[in-house]
C-alpha cells in the first residue's frame, strides 16, 4: 500500500505524522478536542465548529458511516478532523455512505492514525491552539515553512464567523400542529434539531440570514426571537448584540442557545471571555439552579459569559434583575442566563442535543410556555 | 440531599457460593460496599456463606456470619442485631432473592427494617418478567413478544402462536439457568419441564426468537433526587443468543451513531424511573434488528450485575462503592469523582479508549459438556483488557486468557488455527 501522508502542525511547534484521509490538502484552523463518543455525523456538520480542526478523544471514528438523517446543516463545517482510527468499512443499518467519502467532497482535509490522546493531553496543558493539516501537495513545504503557516494563520479571538454558515435567504419552517405565531430565528450557525425542536412546540420558524436587521424581525411580526448557537467571538457580533437589546428594550420573548447565551449576556452588559480549553463534549454535568437537577448536556463553546454566580444582580446594561441559572459542575463557568424583570433567558450548552442526552429539552417548553404568558398578559402578539 | 442520619447499621447480604453466572465481582461490589459504609460511620452485619471472599476478612464489616443464606438464619441475624436496613443489590441475585423472601415472609416489617438501594416493589417490578414488559411498554420501548407458561400443556398452546425457534427463560433465576432455545416441540417440553422445576415460582416465559439481532447494554445509576447517568454502555460481539456472560463484549458501544444511542439512553433512564430503582444502579439489556434498527429491552437487573464490574473497571467510576453511598441518601453531585477528584459524580464517563472482555471457558475440564454457546452461561471466568483501539484491547485480553490458541499469534501454524476450531469463542473470532 503507498502511503499517502499527511502532518499535523501545531502552533507550539509540535508535529504529528499520520494518514492523510478525505481531502487532500492544506487548511488552517483553531485546534480543539471533543470528548463525544457518538455523534461525529453531528458534530461535523454543527456550524458551531467553523474554523476548528476538530480533533476526536474516541479513537474508532467512522463506524457508522454516513447517512442522510443525522445532518444538522447543509454540509460538513469543521475546517479539519483528526482521528486515530478511522472504520475500513461501516456498520450500521442506516448508513448509505461512508465518512471518507464525504469529508473528501466537502473537500475537508483530515488526517488519521496519529494519537489523539497525546494531541488532546497538549491542548489540555497549554489550552487550545492555531493547527493546520497538510497533505498532498500541501506537505512539500519544509517543517519550519509549515510551522510558519500556522503561526500567522489568523485567531479565532475576535473573528465573527456568523455571516459565513448563515442562510443567505429567509427559510421557514412551518409549526407542527397549531401555530403560536411566527418566531424569528437568527441564523449564527443554527442546527436542524433545533428548528425541528422549535417547530415542534408550535412555533412558525423563520430562519433569517445573521445579516438581518431588527426592523427584518418585527416586519415580521414576530411573537419571539431565538439566537442561535454559532461559532465566532462574540465580542466581534456587536451587531447582534444591539439588535437584541432593542428586542430585549420591546419586551420581544426571547431564548438564545450556546453563541445565543453569550450574546444575551452582553446584551445585559456582562462581559464575555474566552475558555482556556472550552467544553466540547456530550457528557458535561450542568446544574440547574431553579430545580437542583441535574443534565448531562451536550456542549461545545469556546467563549463563556462573566456574570455573578450568586444571587440575584441588576443587569449593568439596564434590563432589571438578572440570575444565573444553570452553572456547570465541572468548572463553575455560566450555563445559563434568566432575566427575571423582562422574558427572556438562554443557556450555554445545546438542549437540543444532537449529538448528546436528552436530559434538557425541557428548555423548549419553558420557552413555549414564555411565549404564551407573554401573548396572555400583554396585547401583544394576540394574533 | 445529604446523608440519611436515620440508618445507623445496615445488614449486608453477599453472594454466597461462587457459581457459574455469580463469582468474584460480587465479593468486590460487596467489599466496597462494606468499605463504604464503614467508612460513613455505619455498623455493618455481614452475611455470606461463602468463606473463601474478601468480604468475609476481618475489618471489612463489624459483625460478619458465615452462614447459609437463607431465610430463618437471616431471620435470627436480624433478631439478634436489629439492623436498621438491608443493602441487597449488591449481592447479586442471591442476595436479592434473599431480600425478598424475607419480605414476602413479613420478617422485613416485623423487625421494623428497610430495604434500601431498591424497594421490594422495585425488585418485583425488575425482575418479574410480565409486569417489566408492561413497563417497558410504558416506556414507550418495545419488548420482544411473548406468553407466561405455568404449565407444560400452555406452552405448547403458546409455541403455536409464536412459533419455532422460541426462548424459554424461566422466572428469577441466575446467569440464565435453566433457559434456552426451543427448535422444536420435544424440545419445548423437555426444557419447559425443566424450567419450571428450577423457577421458585414455577413459571416460565416463552419468546419470540431475537436470535442473531445486537446486542447492547447500558449501565445506569439513579439518585434520590432523580438525576440519572449512564455509566457505560456495553456492545456484545457475539450477537443474541449467546449468554451476554459467554460473550466478546466491548465498551464503548462502537456500532451506534448518536441517535440510536441516545434513544437507547431515553428509555433506559425511562425504565429505571418506572421501574423504581430509587437509589443506585441497574443494569438494562437491549436488542436491535440488524437491518431495521427495531430496539427490543431484554430485561434489566435492578441490582449491581456482572456488567456492572466490568463498567467501573472499564471507565474508572466506582459504581458499587457509588451505589453505597447513594443508598444511604447521598446525591450523585455530592459525592466526588474518584479520577478527578475535583468534579462530581454526576457525569458520564468518556472514554479515548477501548475495552474488551472475553470470556474464558474450562470446557477441557467438562469434556463432556456441549461446547456450543446458548443463552445459558459457561464461561467460568473473564478476561478484561484496555486498548487506544479495538484490535489492541481484544489481543490484550485473548493472550489474558493464559490459553493455548487464544490469541492471534503472528505466524501461526494450520494446525494452531485449527485448534481454534475447538472453542466456541474462538470460532466466532475467526469468522470475523
Amino acid at each position: 500500500m503507498t502511503r499517502d501522508r499527511a502532518v499535523l502542525v501545531l502552533e507550539d511547534g509540535s508535529r504529528f505524522e499520520g494518514n492523510a484521509w478525505g481531502a487532500r490538502g492544506e487548511t488552517l484552523g483553531e485546534v480543539v478536542f471533543s470528548t463525544g463518543m457518538t455523534g461525529y455525523q453531528e458534530t461535523l456538520t454543527d456550524p458551531s465548529y467553523a474554523g476548528q480542526i476538530v480533533v476526536m478523544t474516541a479513537p474508532h471514528i467512522g463506524n457508522t458511516g454516513m447517512n442522510d438523517d443525522d445532518p444538522e446543516s447543509r454540509r460538513i463545517w469543521v475546517d479539519g478532523f483528526v482521528v486515530r482510527d478511522p472504520a475500513r468499512r461501516p456498520s450500521n443499518f442506516r448508513s448509505t455512505r461512508s465518512l471518507d467519502e464525504d469529508l473528501a467532497s466537502d473537500g475537508i482535509v483530515s488526517i488519521s492514525g496519529v494519537d489523539t490522546r497525546a494531541i488532546t493531553l497538549i491542548l489540555r496543558e497549554a489550552g487550545v491552539m492555531r493547527g493546520g493539516i497538510f497533505s498532498g501537495s500541501g506537505i512539500d513545504l519544509d517543517s519550519e515553512e509549515l510551522l510558519d503557516k500556522v503561526r500567522t494563520a489568523p485567531d479565532m479571538k475576535g473573528k465573527n464567523l456568523s455571516d459565513q454558515v448563515s442562510v443567505n435567504e429567509m427559510r421557514v419552517v412551518p409549526a407542527v400542529g397549531a401555530s403560536l405565531g411566527r418566531l424569528a430565528v437568527i441564523d449564527l450557525g443554527v442546527k436542524e434539531s433545533t428548528l425541528h425542536h422549535l417547530a415542534a412546540r408550535g412555533f412558525d420558524v423563520h430562519v433569517l440570514p445573521s445579516s438581518a436587521s431588527y426592523e427584518d424581525v418585527m416586519s415580521l411580526d414576530p411573537v419571539a426571537l431565538f439566537y442561535s448557537n454559532g461559532p465566532g467571538d462574540p465580542s466581534a457580533s456587536d451587531h447582534h448584540v444591539s439588535l437584541l437589546k432593542s428586542a430585549l428594550g420591546d419586551r420581544l420573548p426571547f431564548f438564545g442557545i450556546c453563541f445565543g447565551n453569550q450574546l444575551l449576556g452582553r446584551a445585559l452588559g456582562f462581559d464575555t471571555y474566552k475558555l482556556k480549553y472550552g467544553h466540547r463534549g456530550i457528557n458535561q454535568p450542568v446544574v440547574d439552579r431553579t430545580t437542583g437537577k441535574v443534565e448531562i448536556t451536550a456542549q461545545n463553546h469556546g467563549f463563556a459569559v462573566d456574570a455573578p454566580r450568586e444571587g440575584v444582580v441588576e443587569s449593568p446594561a439596564g434590563f432589571g434583575k438578572v440570575q444565573v441559572s444553570h452553572v456547570s459542575l465541572n468548572d463553575d463557568v455560566v450555563e445559563g442566563l434568566t432575566a427575571l424583570d423582562i422574558p427572556a433567558f438562554s443557556v450555554q450548552y445545546h438542549p437540543e442535543a444532537a449529538a448528546g442526552p436528552h436530559d434538557s429539552t425541557y428548555l423548549f417548553d419553558r420557552f413555549r410556555d414564555l411565549v404564551q404568558g407573554e401573548m396572555t398578559t400583554t396585547s401583544k402578539g394576540g394574533r | 440531599m445529604p446523608k440519611r442520619d436515620d440508618i445507623n447499621s445496615v445488614l449486608v447480604i453477599g453472594s454466597g457460593p461462587i457459581v457459574i453466572g455469580q463469582a468474584a465481582e460480587f465479593d468486590y461490589s460487596g467489599t466496597q460496599a462494606c468499605r463504604v459504609l464503614r467508612e460513613e460511620g455505619i455498623r455493618v452485619i455481614l452475611v455470606n456463606s461463602n468463606p473463601a471472599t474478601i468480604m468475609t476478612d476481618p475489618g471489612f464489616a463489624d459483625q460478619t456470619y458465615v452462614e447459609p443464606i437463607t431465610t430463618p438464619v437471616l431471620e435470627a441475624i436480624i433478631a439478634k442485631e436489629k439492623p436498621d436496613a438491608i443493602l441487597p443489590t449488591l449481592g447479586g441475585q442471591t442476595a436479592l432473592n434473599a431480600a425478598m423472601a424475607l419480605h414476602t415472609e413479613g420478617i422485613l416489617q416485623k423487625y421494623g427494617v428497610e430495604l434500601i438501594g431498591a424497594s421490594f416493589e422495585a425488585i418485583q417490578r425488575g425482575e418479574d418478567r410480565q409486569i417489566f414488559k408492561d413497563l417497558v411498554l410504558e416506556a414507550g420501548a418495545d419488548v420482544a413478544r411473548s406468553h407466561i407458561a405455568t404449565t407444560v400443556q400452555d406452552a405448547i398452546t403458546f409455541a403455536e402462536d409464536l412459533g419455532y425457534p422460541l426462548v424459554i427463560r424461566p422466572s428469577y433465576t441466575m446467569g440464565g439457568l435453566g433457559s434456552g432455545f426451543a427448535h422444536d416441540q420435544e424440545e419445548l417440553v423437555r426444557m419447559v419441564t425443566d424450567g419450571l422445576h428450577q423457577s421458585p415460582t414455577t413459571e416460565v416465559l416463552l419468546e419470540e426468537s431475537i436470535l442473531g439481532w445486537k446486542e447492547y447494554e447500558l449501565e445506569l445509576m439513579r439518585d434520590s433526587a432523580d438525576n440519572t447517568v449512564v455509566v457505560c454502555s456495553i456492545e456484545n460481539v457475539d450477537p443474541v443468543g449467546v449468554h451476554t456472560g459467554d460473550s466478546i463484549t466491548v465498551a464503548p458501544a462502537l456500532t451506534l451513531t448518536d441517535r440510536e444511542y441516545q434513544r437507547l439512553r431515553d428509555i433506559g433512564i425511562q425504565i429505571i424511573r418506572l421501574v423504581g430503582v430509587d437509589t443506585g444502579g441497574c443494569n438494562i439489556q437491549f436488542a436491535i434488528e440488524p437491518t431495521t434498527g427495531r430496539v427490543i429491552v431484554i430485561e434489566m437487573n435492578p441490582r449491581v450485575s456482572r456488567s456492572s464490574a466490568l463498567a467501573s473497571k472499564a471507565t474508572g467510576f466506582p459504581i458499587a462503592k457509588i451505589a453505597a453511598k447513594l443508598a444511604l441518601g447521598y446525591r450523585l453531585d455530592e459525592i466526588p469523582n474518584d479520577i478527578t477528584r475535583v468534579t462530581p459524580a454526576s457525569f458520564e464517563p468518556t472514554l479515548d479508549y477501548v475495552v474488551v472482555k472475553v470470556p474464558r471457558f474450562a470446557f477441557e475440564k467438562f469434556p463432556l459438556a456441549d461446547r456450543t454457546l446458548t443463552t445459558t452461561m459457561k464461561s467460568v471466568g473473564e478476561a478484561m483488557a484496555l486498548g487506544r483501539n479495538f484490535s489492541q484491547a481484544l489481543n490484550k485480553a485473548l493472550r489474558s486468557l493464559e490459553q493455548r490458541g487464544a490469541p492471534f499469534t503472528g505466524g501461526s501454524s494450520r494446525g494452531a488455527r485449527r485448534n481454534w476450531w475447538r472453542f466456541p469463542v474462538f470460532l466466532r473470532m475467526v469468522e470475523l
